[in-house]
């Protein structure tokens, strides 16, 4: 294997996404709202394919606005659904984003198949090309990935560090939020919104596989493993940074081993990150395998002391 | 029909309906709620209690009509009210401590942004110790029983120290030990001077427990002390024709 500085930034552009994206993870597990970042990454394609069809050019910054200002709307008509329809959320989810990506793709079909927009390319992303789009930051070249994913990491540790009372609350008891001026759902929105940014602030660098993954994966392998909010956070964080290094580590080490000619790093890390949570699932101390494995050999009962 | 609703009530409604999908739950309903009273709110399931205590606390929106807290809309009182939403409504495995919960009581004060601090803590330790289930802070909610979780939403009202308590089916689903926890807190809340709204299924117990009532079903089919609005005219009009749960009333009142 040869470890290249290129290949120390692209580990290190898949650890700033994943650990972008578990942070808002977090909440949308604890919600059962966990596929709200898969129905955002799809849904945003119209919000791309309309801010290029305005603007006529693939600039970046009108384009991350379209794609955030559709995210967003994603939550909003999904709310809308849910309440007025009086369908459930899952479901109202998967009508939004299938309709959504759907125009998406007809918008690019009609309007901008001769352009550089690939359907397939927003799926599993181009993360080993990264570094051949820097930026100059300090007299450093950095690849662009790594900014944007960077400042989505820090928007989420901001806006999360000050509301991280409000969030618990609102996530908890929305019932009580309210009725005590913490109003939920400005704090859903608010949510939605971090979702949207960091899904597509990921998304267009490394792959909407590695937003799907990381915003669930690594909350629901911490949530196996603590029952604190501050410690599934951070184990989260762990558990995201660990999918990505490592992800791509095996990206260069395995398929030679394995026979394969070539592999994906965006799938690699996706994957790891699934690898990890089945060590979480047969390890956890309170629902794991192992444990469930012993205590049935003690005492026969797999659920816990009835305090 | 009452027309006045004197400024320092603890509650008053006027003329409230809610309907979901133009199909009213409550209807007109018109009360006014007296100062350091223990309140049973009773009515069959579907009557609209737990639709009246959300409308009240603008959890719900209201199709017509006010709520007043004290006098005020809800929004400028809120400081003063307090609410114990129905165990079933949170999910108990999220991973939170008991303490945790019962500091959520201190929010308010607290306001947006600033964190839980010693002082937060402090008050969430003493609320759980009025409950009689300090021991048990640090647990994580999941690993409490039902009784005990029903406790650690009682003490997350206390923490709020409000004026006016909203309790959504307290009694439900927990042991005797808990149950008379309860009676006594809320008996302790009553002499301090504070009011309590609770929606109570139990007829057995109700005319013990609670000094006010009101009987709910669609609309207000009673309102006043325990002793005046008792009775089985009301419990007839209430439950109608079921009447299993009529016995049970009638052998409620021959005990009371």
């Amino acid at each position: 294997m040869n470890w290249t500085t290129d290949d120390t930034w692209i580990a290190l552009t898949g650890a700033l996404c994943a650990l972008a994206c578990s942070l808002p993870g977090c909440f949308l597990v604890l919600r059962k709202m966990s596929m709200m970042g898969d129905a955002i990454s799809h849904a945003v394609l119209p919000g791309l394919a309309i801010a290029f069809l305005v603007t006529g050019d693939r600039a970046s910054l009108p384009m991350f606005l379209g794609a955030a200002a559709t995210g967003v709307l994603t939550a909003v008509f999904t709310q809308w659904i849910t309440r007025f329809g009086n369908i459930d959320q899952g479901a109202a989810m998967g009508i939004v984003f299938t309709t959504l990506f759907a125009l998406g793709l007809i918008l690019i079909v009609q309007a901008a198949d001769h352009v550089d927009l690939d359907p397939g390319c927003v799926l599993y992303g181009a993360i080993e090309f990264i570094t051949f789009d820097t930026v100059r930051l300090g007299g450093w070249e950095i690849p662009r990935a790594a900014v944007v994913n960077g400042g989505a990491l820090l928007l989420n540790l901001v806006v999360i560090a000050t509301l991280y009372k409000e969030l618990r609350l609102s996530s908890f008891d929305s019932g009580l939020a309210d009725t005590l001026g913490f109003s939920s759902g400005l704090l859903h929105y608010l949510l939605m919104t971090l979702v949207a940014v960091t899904t597509v602030a990921a998304f267009e660098s490394v792959g909407s596989i590695i937003v799907i993954a990381m915003m669930i994966v690594p909350p629901a392998a911490a949530l196996l493993l603590t029952r604190r909010l501050l410690p599934m956070l951070l184990i989260s964080s762990g558990i995201a940074t660990a999918s990505a290094v490592l992800g791509h580590w095996m990206a260069l080490v395995l398929p030679p081993l394995i026979g394969f000619e070539r592999t994906n790093t965006s799938g690699m890390m996706a994957f790891t990150a699934g690898l990890l949570f089945t060590l979480a699932w047969i390890f956890s101390p309170s629902e794991g395998l192992l444990k469930r494995y012993t205590a049935g050999a003690i005492s026969e009962s797999g659920s816990y002391p009835n305090p | 029909m009452l027309h006045e609703h004197p400024p320092d009530c603890p509650l008053s409604v006027h003329d409230l309906t809610v309907a979901y999908q133009r199909k009213p739950v409550i209807w007109d309903v018109d009360l006014n709620i007296p100062e350091g009273k223990l309140v049973g709110i009773v009515g069959p399931n579907g009557a609209g209690k737990s639709t009246l205590l959300k409308a009240c606390l603008d959890l719900i929106p209201k199709t017509s009509g006010w709520v007043n807290i004290y006098g005020e809309p809800y929004r400028a009182n809120r400081h003063l009210v307090g609410y114990v939403p129905q165990r079933e409504s949170v999910d108990w495995d999220f991973p939170v401590s008991a303490l945790d919960v019962v500091a959520m009581g201190t929010y308010r004060r607290l306001g947006w942004f600033r964190p839980v601090g010693k002082a937060e803590k402090a008050v969430a330790l003493e609320a759980l110790e009025k409950v009689g289930i300090a021991h048990l802070a640090g647990r994580q909610i999941s690993q409490l029983s039902g009784g005990q979780q029903q406790r650690v939403f009682l003490a997350r009202a206390l923490a709020q120290d409000a004026k006016v308590y909203f309790m959504d089916e307290p009694f439900a689903a927990v042991d005797a030990a808990t149950e008379q926890a309860i009676v006594t807190l809320l008996q302790e809340l009553r002499n301090s001077g504070r009011t309590c709204l609770v929606v109570h299924h139990d007829l057995a117990t109700v005319a013990q427990y609670f000094d006010w009532l009101i009987f709910l079903n669609l609309r207000v089919v009673a309102s006043g002390p325990t002793a005046e609005v008792f009775n089985d005219d009301n419990l007839r009009k209430t439950y109608g024709g079921k009447l299993s749960l009529l016995d049970h009333a009638a052998e409620a009142i021959r005990r009371s």
